[in-house]
């Protein structure tokens, strides 16, 4: 009820323009998703400026976070240690709304709700992570629909889903990843998929193979080191295969269809192309290929919708960019700077920031790539700065900073 | 009335805006090391109250290959004097 009575405020509000019923504010920034970009995009307007009154529609009670659910699938860690509530957001006075945006009407700069409700904003910002183009796949809504067929490309219920195939598998089964054409969320994440379940075969049941079925030619990111570390800790249990691109999925049969052959597995984790998510595209804040949003990288501001600034996965990635949760995290200090600088007249200037990106290749060590991102001038983009790199070795050391990395930026989002 | 209120707002404007400068950089680094510098210190030491000449040299010593890392001799490489010194300003002044 309270929800309702609030959205009830926000909606006379919209007509009033950016008064509110409590204390005098300077302005509405709404944002539209509670993930990385989007928690900490609220977070950080509020800590930069608590003048500004900040509105977060999340549709989930809960945020999961994608980076280390892949420990989760090799049986490390549960599915309670990658969770955290809201709470934190409201505590820096941001808040929080448990619903769907379904519509955005940037003339009148209004977005309107499941429930029903509209909400005004002064500036809004999108951060609504990926969607999937299903169709890209032959059968897979069926196979999607049947529950045999699970993408866990989302953290949450297939994640759950997916541990379960696994451990329901008999020893000497075979599990078939299928990894879609770069761009897709999270470079690194298959080959780490591919690693934890590995360990976890190589532990509980080591007749079983993990079978990589790559639309790219070759692992996409830290490829000597993952490559290092499957010869090293899987032979025999991990295969790889590039230019292996799934073009239809048949859970009937259980099988991967390729261009040339059909590949059977017991258990099939096919990851369809992404988009960005469905309300950029409601939105028109699509821009690129039918996939992804193209931003002013100064601001994070759509090039298509004025007053929208875009986060995240969702973005047409700037060059050498990954799409990650370091990165969302910072595109969204980008854009609450640019905000905070907007809204009180002044103007933004660019900022630089900093991906980084560990990756698990057995129950304890990791591996790491980081770069520096600093706008150019000339190229109108952010470029990838000097230095950056990845890891020398796999190492037990790596693995303590990636649950670091984890910890804090959890934090640094949502606490 | 109206212009030369916003001319004054826009004075004081200027003057948080080069003040926040400093912050907004910081932020990048809150991904490892906590917002403003403060992480729950398990496996870093926490950046927020570290005197400033320890965070400005012990960054360009990691800068120039001085001193060994797993990650910010790459990081540091990134950063010009002048961000370096802004940024252990920042975090030297700020609370544990």
């Amino acid at each position: 009820m309270k929800r309702r009575d609030f959205l009830k405020v926000a909606g006379a509000t919209s007509l009033a323009g950016c008064a509110t019923t409590s204390a005098p504010s300077k302005a509405r920034v709404v944002v539209i998703g509670g993930g990385f970009g989007g928690a900490t995009a609220a977070k950080y307007i509020r800590l930069w400026d608590a003048s500004i009154d900040v509105v977060l529609i999340e549709r989930d009670a809960q945020f999961v976070s994608c980076p280390i659910s892949n420990l989760v699938l090799g049986g490390y860690t549960g599915m309670q240690d990658i969770s955290r509530d809201y709470s934190g957001l409201a505590r820096h006075g941001v808040q929080v709304v448990r619903d769907e945006a379904v519509a955005i009407d940037a003339a009148k700069k209004s977005v309107r709700l499941a429930s029903g409700g509209a909400i005004a904003y002064e500036r809004l910002i999108v951060s609504p992570g990926i969607d999937f183009t299903f169709g890209d796949v032959q059968g897979y809504e069926a196979a999607m629909q049947s529950g045999r067929v699970l993408h866990a490309w989302k953290a949450g219920p297939q994640t759950v889903a997916l541990r379960r195939q696994l451990e329901a598998m008999p020893d000497g089964g075979v599990y078939i990843l299928s990894v879609p054409l770069a761009p897709y969320r999270c470079p690194p994440g298959p080959y780490e998929r591919a690693s934890m379940i590995a360990a976890y075969f190589k532990q509980a049941k080591p007749k079983s193979k993990v079978l990589v079925l790559d639309a790219n030619p070759d692992v996409t990111s830290k490829a000597g080191l993952f490559k290092r570390a499957w010869s090293d800790l899987y032979p025999g249990i991990l295969e790889y295969r590039g230019n292996a691109r799934a073009v239809g999925v048949d859970e009937k049969t259980m099988s991967v269809k390729l261009e040339v052959e059909d590949v059977k597995g017991d258990v099939l984790n096919v990851v369809p192309p992404h988009r960005a998510g469905d309300i950029a595209q409601k939105a028109g804040l699509i821009t690129s290929n039918n996939r992804w949003c193209d931003v002013d990288w100064r601001t994070m501001e759509s090039k298509a919708v004025k007053g929208v600034h875009v986060l995240g996965d969702a973005t047409l990635s700037a060059p050498a960019m990954p799409k990650s949760g370091s990165m969302a995290n910072n595109h969204a200090k980008i854009a609450a700077a640019a905000i905070v600088d907007l809204l009180n007249g002044r103007e933004p200037a660019p900022l630089q920031i900093i991906n980084t990106c560990y990756s698990f290749v057995s129950e304890k060590e990791a591996i790491r790539v980081s770069s520096v991102h600093r706008w150019d001038a000339g190229k109108g983009t952010l470029l990838a700065a000097p230095g950056g790199g990845v890891s020398a070795a796999r190492s037990e050391s790596e693995g303590n900073y990636a649950w670091n990395w984890a910890r804090t930026i959890w934090a640094d989002s949502l606490a | 009335m109206l212009r030369i209120a916003l001319a004054a707002l826009a004075c004081i404007a200027l003057q948080a805006y080069a003040q926040d400068r400093p912050r907004q950089l910081a932020s990048a680094c809150g991904i490892c090391h906590g917002t403003d510098g403060r992480g729950d210190g398990k496996v870093l030491p926490p950046l927020a109250g570290m005197p400033r000449d320890q965070i400005a040299s012990q960054m360009r010593a990691f800068r120039d290959g001085q001193r060994p890392a797993t990650v910010m001799h790459q990081i540091a490489k990134g950063y010009t004097d002048e961000q370096i010194d802004a940024l252990a300003a920042f975090f030297a002044a700020q609370k544990r």
